[in-house]
């Protein structure tokens, strides 16, 4: 593991410091003062058709109308978020311990931390089904985005969720098949862990076969936040110029690539989920808790870079989400 | 005794729903708002709140109109929280909240007699309870001294005279017909529900073994501030406190403990267990353990493990498994409660689709009862009988001995201060470094 981390330290530098287009390469970021490190495959830029074609089989409204988009280059996560490095941000004990063990005179804790963290759970967010190396899930979309902010005070390197329209573009890695490997669902269980193949619960990521990009689980396993509200019919209305949909209500907001719980339809590249306010409702409390859904066991996410770097305005406003009460 | 106003609406055959006569003048009574349910909340902070937020989406017209706290910033903030938005209702229906909050300033009481003042309002109906645990005896005994039907958060005790109040109160609400419900909420979830009705039907044979978890992370701790009496800090950050919370084996792992004394329709004979505290060492966390381990023996000889622990970055489980002479079930949780025989066949899955959130059926079921002048829920006895078990369970662990339930709960060590007053001291206090006494077994007295 150490000798992998050694190899690529010298891609991650370069990448840092010289024009990030030409050094346009996958590469694995270190998280400093722990012994985690997050692989970042590189996406190359273009335009795709989003959405789903009315033929499809499990197609819904929303997948609607399909429409061109151009897309600017951007690493991905190869995989989504595992707890072994959400703990770290997720409880500020756990990473001053790793940074007494894993001391990076660089990094980590030699900075001033000025992060938000999650509020302690009362249950167990995992619910038994695993951690290391097992998918993050039931954070809010707040949570993770702080989490980006988090990891960009670690690291200096801007991370933030995917949009909807880069979620769906990575994850058809150039195919315009319902699935990235084509229309058969019967071949799910190659790339996917889903309802039928799971056992009622999540696996370890990076298990199943990557899409062409190299990207895992993108089908499967858990469903993953994006940066977008949800609106059912915002394909036809998304004003010219606008990236994303912003998020002004704390329901709905946009989740993609379906889940261990979910039916092969969900799984779909152009499969759109809402949030739901049930997702939280085992939160006993009021105002119910800004950092964790609570019942949302199927849900997770993972990072993108984009290759250009935003303003430090516009950095500090990826990294200020409104807050929104839930009551 | 003041005739309970609902057991009055049911004697006199009125209808809810229909122009309700007040009992002592004949005339209309809350005509402005119908047949109204009225609720004290008692305990102002998030999980308070929340249940007063569960009460009010109740299909029954509930109105909150008095609440207490020992702290005024508790009080308002919940008050915010509650006056800030629209609900929807069991129904789906919108509810405009603020209509259903009604607490002018002098309704809002505050200090540690502020629960007294409330729960005495001659129109409150129902009483929501969800202090700190440490308070939960004195607050229902004068929630039935005043014929008032419960909503008490779990657990409902810290110590054995605590436990011994409560079932002696129970015995009374009893009597006078109160509904007490109880938050161990399991106990109003439909997964544990139509899996334990199989079970003691005999679906599994007889029970003979199981274990309960609650192996998760560390909780909240506040930091303390400037000026701070002891009391005050104490209250402020009441899970690290005994007199309040009664560890967290108690607070938390009660959930649990109460699963296995419901399957096996029984209360521990006896128990032994081992803990400590492991990773929270420091003077912030009070008195507390950070983990216990026991074994909870039953009259018939079954032993049922039990693991409690707040430790980060370690493997987290909060679940209940039970093994029985012809079957088991593995798991509670959700989508995994399915009960076995032993080769391989499913006797019963739950599906958990329809579920409803169970900290609302809680409610729905109280204000259901409370409204159709029904005496249907005596939640108390049981509760403090498994809030007794978790507080042997921590007796066995602090003491390293082997408890028995008569010798526990005749104990008469009471953790509860002498006077309540922020300028008065709690019994436990720290010593000259900081660091609060804590039980070392072998050598702690706990009977």
């Amino acid at each position: 593991m150490y000798k992998k981390i050694l190899n690529l330290i010298p891609v991650f530098f370069l990448c840092l410091n010289a024009s990030a287009q030409d050094n346009f390469k996958s590469y694995t970021q270190v998280i400093g003062g722990s012994p985690q490190v997050y692989d970042m495959v590189a996406i190359p830029g273009g335009e795709y058709t989003m959405g789903s074609p009315a033929t499809e089989k499990g197609r819904r409204p929303d997948e609607g109308p399909q429409h061109k988009v151009k897309i600017e280059p951007f690493w991905m996560g190869k995989v989504e978020l595992s707890w072994d490095i959400y703990d770290l941000y997720a409880f500020k004990n756990m990473e001053k311990e790793m940074a007494l063990r894993h001391p990076d005179p660089e990094k980590s804790v030699a900075k001033t931390d000025a992060s938000t963290r999650p509020s302690p759970p009362y249950v167990d967010m995992s619910f038994g089904m695993g951690r290391a190396g097992y998918p993050a899930i039931n954070m809010t979309q707040y949570a993770a985005i702080l989490f980006c902010k988090w990891l960009y005070e670690k690291t200096g390197v801007f991370y933030r969720l995917p949009t909807e329209a880069e979620w769906e573009y990575a994850c058809r890695a150039g195919s315009k098949t319902a699935y990235s490997f084509g229309d058969d669902a019967s071949k799910l269980d190659e790339y996917a862990w889903y309802r039928k193949n799971s056992s009622s619960a999540y696996k370890k990521v990076g298990t199943k076969k990557p899409n062409a990009w190299g990207l895992n689980d993108m089908h499967g396993n858990v469903m993953e936040w994006t940066l977008d509200q949800y609106i059912p019919d915002y394909y036809a209305k998304q004003p010219a110029g606008e990236k994303f949909a912003p998020v002004t209500e704390l329901y709905p907001t946009a989740v993609r690539g379906g889940s261990w719980d979910d039916e092969p339809a969900d799984l779909r590249s152009a499969a759109r989920t809402p949030s739901k306010p049930e997702w939280k409702v085992l939160d006993p409390q009021l105002p119910k808790s800004e950092w964790w859904m609570t019942s949302a066991s199927f849900v997770g996410f993972r990072l993108v870079r984009p290759v250009k770097t935003p303003s430090a305005e516009e950095i500090t406003k990826y990294y200020s989400p409104a807050l929104i009460e839930d009551y | 005794m003041e005739q309970n106003r609902r057991e009055f609406l049911k004697a006199s055959g009125l209808v809810a729903g229909s122009v309700i006569l007040n009992p002592f003048t004949g005339y209309g009574f809350n005509s402005a708002v119908g047949d109204t349910i009225k609720v004290a909340l008692i305990g102002c902070g998030g999980r308070g709140t929340g249940a007063a937020a569960q009460a009010l989406s109740t299909k029954q017209n509930v109105q909150i109109v008095a609440m207490a706290d020992a702290f005024k910033d508790r009080l308002d903030e919940s008050y915010r929280n509650l006056t800030a938005k629209k609900y929807k209702n069991a129904a789906g229906a919108t509810v405009d909240i603020k209509t259903k909050v009604d607490v002018p300033e002098d309704r809002k009481f505050v200090g540690f007699d502020a629960f007294k003042k409330a729960i005495a309002l001659k129109d409150v109906d129902v009483v929501i309870l969800a202090t700190p645990p440490g308070f939960r005896p004195s607050h229902f005994e004068e929630a039935v001294k005043n014929n008032k039907h419960v909503f008490m958060e779990k657990p409902v005790a810290t110590d054995a005279p605590g436990i011994r109040k409560v079932l002696a109160l129970a015995e009374e609400a009893k009597k006078k017909k109160l509904n007490v419900v109880v938050g161990l909420q399991r106990r109003y979830q439909a997964n544990y529900r139509e899996a334990i009705k199989r079970i003691q039907d005999g679906a599994l044979g007889d029970i003979v073994g199981g274990q309960v978890y609650w192996v998760g992370s560390s909780p909240w701790m506040k930091e303390r501030q400037p000026n701070q009496t002891e009391m005050e800090y104490q209250m402020r950050n009441w899970y690290y406190f005994n007199w309040l919370c009664g560890d967290h084996i108690n607070e938390q792992h009660v959930h649990n403990i109460d699963v296995a004394n419901w399957i096996k329709n029984a209360y521990p004979t006896q128990i032994q267990g081992t803990g400590g505290r492991e990773v929270r060492t420091g003077k912030q966390y009070g008195e507390i353990f950070d983990h216990h381990t026991l074994d909870l023996v039953y009259a018939d000889g079954t032993t049922i493990s039990s693991q409690c622990r707040q430790f980060e970055g370690t493997w987290n489980k909060v679940d209940e498994a039970f093994v029985g002479t012809k079957g088991r079930i593995d798991s509670f949780d959700g989508k995994k409660t399915i009960l076995k025989d032993y080769k391989g066949g499913v006797i019963y899955a739950h599906d958990d689709k329809a579920d409803i959130n169970p900290y609302q059926v809680e409610h729905d079921e109280l204000f259901d009862a409370v409204a159709k002048g029904e005496y249907k829920f005596a939640d108390a006895e049981r509760s403090a009988k498994s809030t007794m078990t978790a507080i042997m369970g921590r007796m066995a662990t602090y003491s390293g001995k082997l408890i028995k339930w008569d010798e526990a709960l005749n104990s008469d060590i009471n953790l509860f201060p002498d006077k309540l007053a922020w300028d008065a001291n709690p019994k436990l206090l720290p010593g000259a470094d900081g660091l609060y006494p804590v039980a070392v077994p072998g050598k702690t007295v706990v009977i």
